[in-house]
């Protein structure tokens, strides 16, 4: 990675730099930031303050509010803004932080791996929910 | 990232200019050279709401990976998903999930801050107030909060009724 600074005045911008992705990234991160903030503190709030709150929760619990789109759509919506947002988060602070290339390029292989798997397994799990699953011992 | 005022003390790092932070602008320039006194930067309010933001970011991003893998048990087994479930209501994780409750309410607040000083006109001028204000209302959210989250785990360590 190599930083390409302009000239000063320069009419246009080097070629090489005429991505718009960190542009995006930034809006990126205030859009999903504001959806958020309903949907996390909105988990929160009925996980772990309300009605008791986490000493409540078991899987009767998840299969009673996993019958419903709605809360479907809400924990799906969470997963892919929460993960991408967070995501996008580590990888600023990769940037910031690594001082070699090689550990810059690794740690986010890391990242990236984890965040794959992570949105993987947790759409599989919304998607494919069975609250008859019979019981193990 | 973002609305993080940096920019005022960048030219005392070397300690080669007198900070021009009111609580030290009375004090003495130190010696060229000196690294003993005065030329470190300890930052505005600003920088360490930037700090604590990034911090509860990558805590959170921490916890929400093993957060998808203990729910993903609800896939394996009843049994399996409450006894994973059953370690969150003992005492010390339920004191973490205050901590986690405080740190996504910060950095949820703060993230607004951060916003209304990147989209606002006068949100510059006020990124202090403002900080205030996130604090204070993270304090009134957070003291009863912390009392529902926690009031079933004391009255199950200390008795009671």
């Amino acid at each position: 990675m190599t930083l390409a600074l302009d000239k000063p005045r320069a009419p246009r911008r080097p070629s090489a730099r005429r991505s718009n992705f960190e542009l995006a990234s930034w809006l990126f991160m205030r859009i999903s930031g504001l959806a958020l903030i309903v949907l996390v503190l909105g988990h929160l709030l009925i996980m772990n303050i309300l009605d008791g709150g986490v000493h409540r929760i078991n899987f009767a619990f998840v299969a009673g509010r996993w019958s419903s789109p709605f809360w479907q759509f809400w924990d799906l919506s969470m997963l892919w803004l929460a993960e991408i947002h967070g995501g996008n988060g580590l990888r600023t602070v990769i940037n910031d932080y690594a001082r070699k290339d090689a550990t810059r390029f690794w740690l986010k292989i890391m990242l990236y791996v984890s965040m794959v798997l992570i949105l993987a397994l947790g759409s599989y799990v919304i998607f494919t929910f069975d609250a008859t699953i019979p019981t193990t011992n | 990232m973002g609305g993080t005022p940096i920019s005022k003390s960048i030219s005392d790092v070397g300690g080669l200019l007198p900070m021009s932070d009111s609580a030290v602008a009375t004090e003495q320039v130190p010696p060229r050279g000196s690294r003993r006194t005065g030329t470190l930067y300890r930052g505005d309010p600003g920088m360490w709401s930037w700090v604590a933001h990034r911090i509860t970011g990558v805590l959170t991003f921490f916890f929400l990976f093993a957060h998808v893998l203990d729910t993903a048990l609800v896939r394996v087994s009843p049994n399996a998903y409450d006894e994973i479930i059953g370690t969150y209501k003992t005492p010390v994780v339920n004191l973490l999930e205050v901590g986690l409750v405080g740190a996504v309410l910060y950095h949820a607040l703060n993230g607004l801050r951060v916003m209304l000083v990147d989209f606002w006109s006068r949100g510059p001028k006020f990124q202090k107030p403002m900080l205030w204000t996130i604090i204070g209302i993270w304090v009134v959210v957070m003291v009863p909060g912390a009392y529902f989250m926690l009031e079933r785990t004391a009255r199950d360590l200390f008795g009671g009724n």
